[in-house]
């Protein structure tokens, strides 16, 4: 994680000094002994990222320009297909809903797990942490489709859910979770927070158990009530934490597309299509290459435009401390 | 002390709330996996004559032998290549240091953040121009492509602090570059790459998107790939599809219980340094 607090624009190993002493090696200038010929190390896997993934994205700006089926040759389209992402409201809606998800993919999981790990962090034993662990972490390692399938299946109406609702004598508000156009989206927001909500504790303890006790003593020698001592202690010493509990989930919920996938296909009518699903069914089902690709570069810089500030803020913050 | 213990038990009774919702949906698979096939469960309950055989279906309908050597396949074909060459990168960029491996570096973390669904549309046709649709070839290549970013990331900054001292040592002793990486740097490095093979294997298993793009023949797919084919077919079944999706499942899960410390050493470290 050090590395993380490193600005990205400073040489590294200033301190260090460097000694490579290469048999035969051009002696090199300004004390830089670094031949070029290492690159070769650097070039399997700059090519592979190259041609599977820059090359893309070059592409995915190119079609985005045209309209293009697919099978004719492309048409120069300008800025048509960005207007059309920005003024059609059925567009403009799926990016709204990638908004509404990051509500339920990022705020709950990280505010309830602030709220666990808090009242879990001062009696933490290795035993009960080990457990902890191990059955939070089981959303995190199976795949997203299955997550979905299971949840389709607690969220129908003769699911879990309703069954509950209705011991506990909430029978009125059983219904099809994932049908109704009310309770559609929100539904799918809720089973990404139960993907996420265990990483987020898991990883918010391991910070908290990090913090000095001397620091909670100090502070209640100040007279500071769990509010205070959470707010000037707690906070500032897992900042970090929090941001990559931030950045991991609000990327989670922006490319959103397994679990909407597999548990409602975007539906009931359009209520819980997401960037992700639009690009896929733009592409291969209406053939609008061109089109799909805009909505690509717009998911592609809305999420840049929301992690580079949160990454920003999180390792200025290392810096001061 | 009071106020100790009441913080002990408000701990435990929140955490045990955790684990039943966290728990709850598998629970809710396995008990309605065990329902007459095709017949109409309701919520968490047991079966009167628990039907085992199901499992016993579903693997057949899954085709669930051909799936694990498919998904294992797969796994052979991106985890060693992704470790070999992000390796190579991590060693020049973090230990070499090469001149503007600054640049190569920025060029590699812009890839952490992208969302396959970016360039999910000229990778199609990249691969189709290729030749390579429906085959294991159109997942392995730009799986290694898409995992460089995060690999290459978590290698070079193993070897930012692996010992100086020890390359000095050797370089004394008339080691050359390539023996250096492999006998004195590849050998310290290796929880790193236990911790980045972990990681690897269960993002190629899961992945999703990419198999149902590229590949449409269920049994080349990665396992969630598959799955989601499996859905498709079985959707209305709801025991057959339960009990799919838990046997589908079951490596992960054994993997995961057998190896949890490294699994979850290795996803938290991932998600911190990701």
């Amino acid at each position: 994680m050090n590395d993380l607090t490193r600005p990205s624009g400073a040489p590294h190993g200033a301190g260090a000094p460097r000694s490579h002493k290469e048999r035969g090696a051009p002696r090199p200038r300004k004390g830089r002994g670094v031949p070029n010929r290492y690159w070769a190390f650097v070039a399997p896997a700059l090519l592979a990222y190259a041609g599977f993934v820059l090359w893309p994205i070059v592409q995915t700006v190119r079609y985005s320009f045209y309209n293009w089926d697919g099978i004719s040759t492309l048409q120069g389209a300008g800025l048509s297909n960005y207007r059309t992402v920005f003024t059609n409201g059925q567009l403009l809606g799926v990016i709204g809903h990638a908004f509404v998800l990051i509500l339920y993919f990022s705020v709950i999981p990280i505010v309830l797990g602030l709220a666990v790990a808090t009242a879990m962090r001062r009696f933490v034993s290795a035993k009960m942490s080990a457990v902890a662990r191990v059955v939070l972490f089981l959303p995190q390692v199976v795949p997203l489709v299955a997550a979905g399938i299971a949840w389709n299946w607690m969220l129908s109406t003769t699911g879990a859910v309703d069954q509950i609702l209705q011991k506990v004598g909430l029978g009125s508000l059983a219904h099809s979770w994932l049908g109704d156009f009310s309770t559609a989206l929100p539904s799918v927001g809720i089973i990404g927070a139960w993907v996420l909500l265990g990483l987020c504790i898991v990883l918010l303890l391991a910070g908290m158990t990090k913090i000095e006790s001397s620091l909670y003593e100090a502070a209640q020698l100040d007279g500071a009530g769990p509010l205070r001592e959470f707010l000037s202690v707690t906070l500032p010493s897992i900042r970090q934490e929090i941001g990559v509990c931030v950045t991991v989930t609000v990327i989670a919920a922006l490319s959103a597309f397994d679990i909407v996938y597999i548990s409602t296909q975007g539906g009931p009518g359009n209520a819980t299509m997401v960037p992700g699903l639009e690009i896929y069914q733009l592409a291969f089902y209406n053939r609008q290459m061109g089109l799909a690709s805009a909505l690509a570069v717009v998911l592609m810089v809305l999420v840049l435009v929301c992690i580079l500030p949160i990454q920003w803020y999180v390792r200025r913050g290392s810096g001061d401390r | 002390m009071i106020i100790a213990r009441r913080n002990v038990v408000v701990g435990w009774l929140l955490l045990g709330v955790l684990m039943v919702v966290t728990l709850l949906p598998f629970v809710s698979m396995f008990t309605s996996a065990l329902f007459p096939s095709g017949s109409y469960p309701i919520g968490i309950s047991w079966p009167a004559h628990p039907q085992w055989g199901n499992f016993l279906s579903a693997f057949r309908a899954a085709d669930m032998g051909v799936l694990l050597e498919s998904s294992g396949l797969i796994l052979l074909g991106v985890v060693p290549i992704s470790l070999l060459i992000s390796t190579f990168a991590g060693f020049a960029l973090g230990h070499l240091r090469v001149r503007g491996g600054q640049v190569a570096f920025v060029l590699f973390l812009l890839g952490l953040t992208l969302p396959l669904e970016g360039i999910i549309v000229p990778l199609y046709y990249e691969v189709r121009g290729l030749g390579l649709l429906d085959t294991r070839w159109a997942l392995i290549l730009p799986l290694i492509g898409l995992f460089m970013p995060f690999s290459v990331y978590w290698m070079r900054a193993h070897f930012i602090n692996a010992p100086r001292e020890l390359s000095e040592a050797a370089r004394v002793d008339g080691a050359t570059t390539w023996q250096l990486f492999w006998r004195v740097h590849v050998p310290l490095a290796r929880p790193a790459l236990t911790s980045l093979g972990i990681l690897l294997s269960v993002w190629t298993w899961n992945q999703f998107l990419l198999a149902i793009v590229l590949v449409d023949v269920p049994t080349n797919r990665t396992m969630a790939g598959a799955l989601g084919a499996f859905q498709g077919q079985w959707g209305t079944n709801i025991p057959l599809l339960n009990a799919g999706s838990l046997l589908i499942l079951a490596p992960t899960l054994i993997l995961f219980i057998a190896f949890q410390r490294q699994f979850v050493t290795a996803l938290l470290q991932g998600s911190l340094k990701g």
